[in-house]
């Protein structure tokens, strides 16, 4: 024990100073999601299956939909990218998420589309 | 308060040696423990109902929420029982891949318990090491699935994600890190004097106590009861896989860490049959949203012990009632007994030995009188009485079925 | 006006809680390193003792003020005041007198009860039952540690701490034979300054901070900082008895030689805290009433054959 001890001690530390020094997530990792509104067709099966009730598609236009995440809600099972038949959602490594104020959780994905008009 | 002999000490609900919330109101006598009362209750969340107000595929995500170390028992546990109603038959790959992730939470899990039981004891030098090799384990588990807990691996018919050659190429260089350090606790665990003299003669169960008091898991196999769920209901891909059940005889703590640390190595061995013996083919089959009717009871070994759910559906999308009864559950009864006419001393490491996760455990019952309007909350023992009075009451017999499951466990 | 000079600043007050602080850090420094962490910097004991300071005093309803309050000052006069019989910096301490190293581990006793007198009078059970694992210890520890100090004293014919010093700077070699006593006075004060594997009265994982549990703010600081001089003290008494080597070579290399021997026993205790686990209480009195004792006896009767076989 004593042997491993010194060992340990002379090499460096294994914490690493975050938010000074990050690591690098792995490629599958579930975070925040990415919603691409040319893709969805409006079909809500992200909505039926997601368990919190965190995405909302609301209907902006003749064909053209939009998404809003309640990023507080979610629970990044990604279910959403699975259940989705056209595959407009997609899940990104960003998990450093956190707000101070609650409104600025929910996030709305506004469909291009929509905003020229 | 220096005429009186004994006084109540309240051990929880918080409490730096609890690492869940649960009150264990301990009366003592100078050092020396006289009695424990244990109070559940404190973590309930209301998930069983919850359940019922879900569909089937939210309810797997929700199970999978009732703990955080030992996520995918529950959700593997609560899939198993869904696809025996429905039917289905999950491919080959699929059960492999539920398999080997059972096994990396049985490592990760035992790891973690080890730096626990480590810090219980006030040896923190334990702590840091297990814990940093456990990140091994968990990058491993987040380059799988995408997250370090709470994998989400699970869905009804398989599992969601498949795993390429180049990450099985990564997850047996971690088993070849992890067996070294295992092999070196395992010394530790042997030699050293101080953690042999916290560990040994402490928490004794005998083998009829443990089959008595319904003690699973590690803490029943360390008194000797050959019970391990893998090998007596083998579920998931454990049926083509060789390995062995770790028995102990020392009946205590010590007994129970040797049992966790031998495990470990055998979980290393598991892993490397499966992955070299895994097949080609489909991932998951399509299952239907609504499940037809029926009900199902599925056991699972979780790393604590004997997980048990039990799902009844009623040909809707949302199941009709969805019951978990954790490892601990059974466990805790065992803690009063472990207790009697010990240390103080020896509170938090005999709790700790368990393997608590009062996440898992908190279901409370309130029982609602029909003749009055007070509502009690009554101890485990009197609902099952209760329970099976009544039903017999409505002709259904118990000892038909519990025959069944007493065969199969008396093997 | 010199004496009060030396009370508060230097070797007394001042001096002795800006080196027990940093002490205090090494230890902590070298505890996370042997767990591969990186551990705080150098100003984190001083930062915790502002902090401390700042903080509210909260006192429990049924707690006796006066002793309550009393304790922690108790503690910290009774340990700097230890400090002027103990030579730092040459073979002559500040004050010495025949039996000065009676006084001085008596004065070391006395934080001990302070603890347990102040844990009893806070009232709550958790104070309670580690101001009683507080004196059992003491009961413990104080027979090895006495033996085992006094057994040099014995060969080198002198009460007081200065003649032992200056005894063995006359000769060196004689140190050797008191090895033993060394080891088992080191075990000792492990013991003595509550530092695992005896921290059992403070035991984090059962009783929550056992005699200090109730107290907080200025009281706790004053606690916090008696602990951390009683290690420095605890340290100089060991090396100025065991380790007497260049005291004798002048009053800066005296000095300088007392700060590192300081540190290498505070390395020492490090080290045992990260590589043992905590005993039980009936542990350590068995440990202590059965091996610690016989072996100081044999290090007494050691020293008294070498003291006839000198003559």
């Amino acid at each position: 024990m004593l042997k491993v001890a010194v060992q340990t001690a002379c090499c460096a530390p294994a914490t690493l100073l975050y938010p000074f020094v990050k690591r690098q997530r792995p490629k599958g990792f579930r975070g925040m999601l990415k919603f691409y509104p040319e893709k969805c067709i409006g079909c809500k099966m992200c909505m039926r299956d997601c368990p919190s009730n965190a995405i909302n598609i609301k209907k902006v236009g003749e064909k053209q939909f939009e998404a809003e995440i309640n990023l507080g809600r979610c629970i990044y099972c990604a279910q959403c990218v699975d259940s989705c038949p056209k595959k407009a959602l997609e899940a990104t490594t960003n998990f450093e998420l956190a707000q101070v104020d609650k409104k600025k959780l929910h996030i709305t994905f506004v469909n291009p589309k929509n905003e020229v008009e | 308060m220096a005429q009186s002999n004994s006084f109540k000490i309240p051990i929880g609900p918080q409490h730096p040696a609890l690492k869940e919330p649960e009150s264990f109101s301990v009366a003592l006598r100078g050092e020396k423990i006289l009695g424990v009362d244990i109070r559940l209750g404190y973590n309930h969340r209301g998930i069983e109902k919850a359940c019922e107000e879900r569909t089937f595929l939210q309810d797997v995500y929700l199970i999978e929420r009732v703990c955080g170390i030992c996520s995918h028992s529950h959700s593997t546990c609560f899939v198993q029982a869904v696809e025996e109603i429905a039917n289905l038959d999950v491919p080959k790959r699929g059960l492999y891949i539920r398999t080997l992730f059972a096994e990396l939470e049985r490592v990760h899990s035992h790891l973690l318990w080890l730096g626990v039981a480590g810090h219980e004891i006030g040896f923190d030098t334990l702590l840091m090491y297990t814990w940093k090799d456990r990140e091994v384990v968990m990058d491993i588990l987040a380059m799988l699935s995408g997250n370090r807990v709470n994998y989400g691996m699970n869905t009804i018919g398989g599992v969601r994600r498949d795993i390429s050659p180049e990450q099985i190429q990564e997850v047996l260089k971690g088993m070849d890190i992890l067996e070294e350090k295992t092999k070196y606790y395992i010394e530790v665990a042997s030699q050293e004097a101080t953690i042999i003299n916290r560990l040994s003669g402490v928490g004794v169960v005998s083998k009829e106590d443990a089959i008595r008091l319904g003690a699973v898991g590690p803490t029943a196999r360390a008194s000797g009861v050959d019970r391990d769920m893998r090998r007596d209901d083998p579920y998931a891909a454990y049926p083509d896989v060789q390995f062995d059940v770790i028995l102990d005889d020392h009946n205590d703590v010590y007994g129970r860490t040797v049992v966790r640390l031998k495990e470990l190595m055998e979980s290393y061995k598991i892993i490397r049959q499966l992955l070299k013996k895994i097949p080609d083919g489909p991932i998951a089959i399509k299952a239907p949203r609504k499940i037809p009717a029926g009900e199902a009871f599925s056991r699972y070994e979780a790393p604590r012990g004997e997980d048990v759910h039990y799902v009844k559906s009623n040909g809707t999308e949302k199941p009709e009632r969805v019951k978990v009864r954790a490892p601990t559950l059974a466990n805790v009864q065992v803690v009063k007994h472990m207790l009697k006419d010990r240390y103080l001393a020896d509170m938090p490491i005999v709790i700790a030995a368990i393997d608590p996760c009062f996440s898992c455990t908190d279901r409370s019952i309130a029982l609602h009188r029909h003749d009055s309007r007070k509502r009690d909350v009554v101890i485990w023992e009197t609902v099952r009485l209760a329970g099976i009075e009544w039903y017999k009451k409505n002709g259904i017999d118990f000892t038909a079925l519990n025959k069944r499951f007493m065969a199969r466990l008396q093997k | 006006m010199a004496a009060l000079l030396n009370m508060l600043v230097f070797p007394g007050f001042l001096f002795l809680s800006v080196f027990g602080m940093y002490c205090s850090f090494l230890e902590r420094k070298l505890y996370a390193r042997l767990q591969s962490r990186i551990g705080p910097p150098w100003f984190q004991p001083y930062a915790d003792f502002v902090k401390l300071v700042a903080k509210e005093n909260i006192m429990p309803e049924d707690a006796n003020p006066v002793m309550f309050s009393l304790m922690p000052v108790f503690a910290l006069t009774a340990v700097t005041t230890a400090v002027l019989y103990i030579p730092i910096w040459g073979t002559q301490a500040l004050f010495s007198f025949t039996g000065d190293i009676i006084v001085v581990l008596y004065l070391l006793t006395l934080p001990t009860v302070a603890f347990f007198i102040g844990g009893w009078y806070s009232t709550s059970l958790y104070a309670r039952i580690g101001a009683v694992r507080t004196l059992g210890q003491l009961f413990a520890y104080e027979v090895p540690l006495f033996m085992s100090v006094l057994a040099p004293a014995i060969l080198a014919e002198s009460w007081s701490l200065s003649g032992i010093s200056l005894y063995y700077s006359q000769h060196p070699w004689y140190c050797l034979f008191n090895a033993i006593g060394f080891v088992i006075s080191l075990v000792a004060m492990l013991a003595k300054l509550e530092k695992a594997p005896f921290d059992i009265p403070e035991a984090e994982t059962e009783i929550g901070g056992g005699c200090f549990t109730e107290y907080s703010g200025r009281l706790l600081a004053f606690f916090k900082l008696a602990l951390m001089i009683e290690m420095v003290v605890g340290g100089a008494l060991l090396s100025s008895v065991f380790l007497p080597f260049g005291l004798a070579s002048g009053p800066v290399v005296g000095f300088i030689l007392f700060l590192v021997k300081s540190v290498i026993v505070v390395g020492l205790f490090a080290v045992a805290h990260a590589l043992l686990a905590r005993l039980r209480i009936d542990q350590i009195l068995d440990f202590c009433w059965k091996l610690m004792i016989p072996a100081a006896l044999v290090q007494v009767v050691v020293n008294l054959i070498i003291k006839m076989v000198i003559r």
